[in-house]
Order: C-alpha cells, then structure tokens, then sequence
C-alpha cells in the first residue's frame, strides 16, 4: 500500500507554487521529481568524501570509490544482473544506446539486419540510422496497430538469419504501450539475434529481472527513476560486453598505456573512461533502494489505479481521443482534443500550474502515424494523486471553453 | 501610418486593463481568432519559421516602400501572438521594424513566450520579421 501523505513529504517541490496555483507535475514521463534522500545523499557526497575514484591511496577517495561501486552492486541486485561487472555507468540511456551503437560498427556488414519499432524515442532511431550508415547495415521497422500495439505477427515474418540486432522500447514514451518484450526476445533468439531494450520509461514503475529474461542490452536513465540527471546504466550481458571495443579514450579504461599500444582495461572499465559523475552514480543507487523500499508492486497497483481513473475521467470530456489504448500500459495518457492544438491546452495547463508535456515528445514517426502535430502527454508517478487528476481534468475543461 | 512605438505603447495601454492571465489570454485568443489569414498560396514550407511547436507560416512582400506581412499558426495563442507582432510590424518601412525594440511582449506580461527555450518560438518570429526587413531594406529608395 501507499501512504500518499508520507511519501508527497519526500518531495519537498510538490510544494511549490507555479503562476500562483500549486504545482501539479504530470511529466514524470520526461524526468521524475526527486525524494529528499536522493538529494542528500548527492550534498553528502560533496559535503563530506567529495575525491577522484578507484585512483587516490588517500581515505576520501576510498570512501568515494566504496560508495560507487555499492552504488554499482545495488542496481546490480535491483534487475539482477549475473555480474556487477555487468553494470556500466553511462550520462543516460541515449549514452548507453550510443555505446552499444558505436560498439557494432565493428561487428556488423553490409546485408546484416536491424529491426527497431514504429513507437521510438529519436534516441533509440538515430544511432542506428548512423550505424546502418557506417556498415550498410540495413534498417527495419516493425509496425504497430492503430492502438499503439506493436504487430507481433510481422515480427515473426521480418526476424531472420540476417537480423543481427532488435531494438526495442520496454515502454513507449509517446504512448505508454509496455511492449511484450519476453516475445521479442524470444523471436530475437531463435534467429541469434541481440536485443538491446530501452528501459527509460519502464524502470520506474516494472521490476526487471535481466537474467529471468535472458536480456542481453538494457538501457535506464537515473533522472527518469526518482534520481538525477545525468546519470544512467547500461546493463550487458558479459560475453556481449566483451565483443564491444571500447567507446572512448581516456583514464580508468586503460590496463597499460605507451605511446606504442594501450592495452585496455577489464569490464566495467573499458565503458567508463573518464571521470564519472561520481555523485550522481552514487545518488542513482539511494534512488534505486527508495523505490524498492515503496515497492514496485505497490508503485504498479498505486499507478495503474490512477491511470484508470484519469482515462475515464478524461474520456468524459467532449472531442477527446487518447492516443496509445494497449491494454498493457505505464501511467501515460497521450492525448488531443478535436481542433484545438496541444500547445494552446498545455499553455493554459501551465498556468493553472500543471506540468504536463506537449509535442511529438521526441517521436515524430509515431505523430506520422496518427498524423496529428503532437498530443498533450500526462504522465502520472506514485506522489500523484486523483484529487490532483480532477484538478487536471477541470483545467482541461476550462481551457477548452476558452479556446472552442 | 502611426509609429511603432505609438502602437507598442497602445498594446501596453489595452493590456494593462486586464486584472489577470486569464483575461490576457481570453483577449489573445480572440486575437488569433480575427487574424486576417494569409493566403493560401503562401502557406508553403518556405515560409514555415523553424523552432515552433505549433506551426508558423509568415509571407512578407514590399509595397511603397513598406513591408507588408501576413501570417498564421496551427495553435490559436501562438495566432494571437503573430497577430500583436504584426499589428506592430506590418506595413512599416523596413528601416524602422530594424531599429524596433520588442520589450513591449514583457511589459504586456508574455515575457514567458520570450525565453529562448519556449517553444512557441517568438523569438524565431522576431527573428524572421526582422529578415525579411533587412532584405527588403537594400530594396526601398
């Protein structure tokens, strides 16, 4: 269960005032508000063993290093990774997609395959648009319906021994659809495929078992999951990390080093050269026990209760179509109302003091799809409420007279 | 034709009635709503303006001397918006939309559409008025 009035006191912002009105923060989808704890835990960092990692001999920064990597071995633990080593510290889930990319442009040829979905993040497209560039590697779209449900039946039919990689968004971040990932794994490996999943929208509110899934890549970002911005994991199977060369250059990832050859360092290390963001990997593991002390299954049942009842409250208002209807959804409701723009809902919204996002959320093939501009896109966390959603849903209303 | 900062000043004036934001954009609203629309010909990508969420066409041409725009948006604030600047700019010689200063939008208390960030883009209309007006400058006697 959720104690709604213990938790809002974790999150001090809920607080705040935005044009007058009490903010109401309905883009978790984008970036999770943050507990106290979590910010904390950063101020301690600076406060008190603020040093260099796995480098100084001195005390602060065997302390520092201590913390990163217990960091390290609590989102190990979280998604059940085989090997702490499995692990890497990256700036997001765009930098892990990134990673794993660049890392392929040694292992993939022209003819070889690699099949995306029609509901991707821009950041799940790009990479591998520039990687099919550098390899002639080509790429694949597998379609959805008009629910926002991803056909599985094409990917059957375009899986095959040329598709080398499978990509994949755990959750839409346009939609909200949860993606049957254990499928496309399947499909993926019985072609000896790899899969890499986005997991930015789905790590806040599913509990993930990499190895009960036999996940080979799996991307978070720490500012979507309750920690700070610019920090994120990137979870690899050993055997597939040790086929990737290393990203960058620098210190930490190096064995040896001359001027006539650099032998590299082992995992974890290879990925991480360069300073880290020592206090945020250190934040994103407070942010990780946070949620696991509320309780994925407690944050799912919380979520999926207001997502029910915002759907049918907003479903009440006249000319209004969701956009995403899987029955299998996170706590995302991407929207429009007939002939009146996003931008113009979402202006008014925000000066009632509701954050809500609007565009084409960094999605544009799946506004193509709908061939709509953009939708107003709410997304709900477990510190919401549904007396905040009829604050929401009444705003909507207001703002639909004034522009109708 | 009265001076821009004569018009600058008007807008202020009317805005300044207004007791709060909602009234502002209520009168914004019915703004974009009256904007006379540009013609159709001349809604076409080369004159939709870059880094707007909503989609903003601006045409301009050069008659006696004065620059002469039209324009529309797909989102009715972002119209109400256009039509302010133009109601400002349009039908001025292309030296004084140059030399025009915008501090009008804050002091009528749309600072907020002035940020950099926001992505209505009214920086990129200014932006694109001002263009034109540089281009239709070298042509003015």
């Amino acid at each position: 269960m959720i104690d709604i009035n213990k938790i809002r006191k974790d999150f001090p912002i809920l607080n705040r005032k935005i044009n007058g009105n009490r903010l109401i923060y309905f883009d978790n989808a984008a970036t999770s508000q943050t507990p106290s704890v979590v910010v904390e835990e950063i101020a301690n960092y600076y406060y008190n063993y603020n040093s260099n990692i796995h480098r100084g001999v001195h005390s602060l920064s065997q302390e520092a290093t201590e913390a990163y990597e217990k960091s390290r071995k609590i989102i190990q633990s979280n998604f059940n990774a085989k090997y702490n080593h499995e692990i890497i510290f990256t700036s997001g889930s765009t930098h892990g997609i990134n990673l794993v990319a660049s890392g392929y442009a040694h292992l993939l040829k022209k003819g070889d395959e690699i099949i995306l979905s029609a509901m991707e993040h821009h950041s799940n497209i790009v990479p591998w648009q520039m990687l099919c560039e550098k390899t002639g590697a080509k790429l694949k779209v597998a379609p959805m319906n008009s629910d926002g449900v991803l056909i599985m039946e094409e990917y059957n039919k375009m899986c095959n021994k040329n598709t080398k990689l499978v990509v994949i968004s755990h959750v839409s971040n346009a939609l909200g659809t949860i993606n049957p990932i254990k499928s496309i794994l399947s499909i993926a490996h019985s072609n000896n495929a790899v899969v890499l999943i986005d997991g930015a929208q789905a790590a806040p509110h599913i509990k993930i078992d990499v190895q009960d899934l036999d996940i080979d890549f799996y991307v978070v970002s720490g500012h979507k999951l309750m920690g700070p911005t610019g920090v994120g994991v990137l979870y690899g199977k050993e055997k597939l990390l040790k086929l990737l060369p290393p990203y960058q250059g620098g210190g930490e990832m190096i064995d040896q080093v001359t001027f006539e050859k650099t032998t590299y360092a082992g995992l974890p290390h290879k990925f991480e050269a360069g300073t880290p963001n020592i206090a945020g990997g250190i934040a994103m593991g407070k942010a990780v026990e946070y949620i696991n002390e509320i309780g994925y299954e407690a944050i799912a049942q919380y979520e999926n209760t207001l997502l029910r009842y915002a759907t049918s409250e907003l479903l009440k208002i006249e000319g209004l179509k969701i956009y995403g209807e899987s029955e299998n959804k996170t706590a995302v409701i991407s929207f429009n109302i007939k002939s009146i723009h996003p931008y113009d809902i979402g202006t008014i919204l925000d000066k009632l003091g509701i954050a809500v996002r609007t565009g084409h959320h960094c999605a544009q093939p799946i506004m193509d799809f709908f061939e709509i501009p953009g939708t107003i896109r709410v997304s709900f966390s477990f510190y919401n409420t549904k007396e905040e959603i009829d604050f929401m849903v009444n705003s909507i209303k207001r703002a639909k007279s004034m522009l109708g | 034709m009265k001076k821009i900062e004569i018009i600058q000043k008007e807008i202020i004036d009317e805005f300044n009635l207004f007791d709060d934001w909602m009234q502002r954009y209520e009168y914004m609203i019915d703004l974009g709503k009256s904007i006379p629309t540009i013609d159709p010909k001349n809604k076409n990508d080369k004159n939709i303006i870059n880094g707007c969420q909503s989609k903003v066409w601006v045409h301009a041409e050069l008659k006696e001397n004065k620059v002469l725009y039209t324009a529309d948006s797909d989102a009715i604030i972002t119209k109400g918006i256009i039509a302010l600047l133009l109601r400002v700019f349009s039908n001025q010689h292309p030296r004084d939309i140059l030399l025009a200063d915008t501090s009008f939008i804050d002091k009528i208390g749309l600072k907020e559409h002035l940020s950099p960030t926001r992505a209505n883009g009214l920086l990129s209309m200014v932006k694109q008025l001002k263009m034109y007006a540089v281009a239709y400058q070298t042509q003015v006697k």
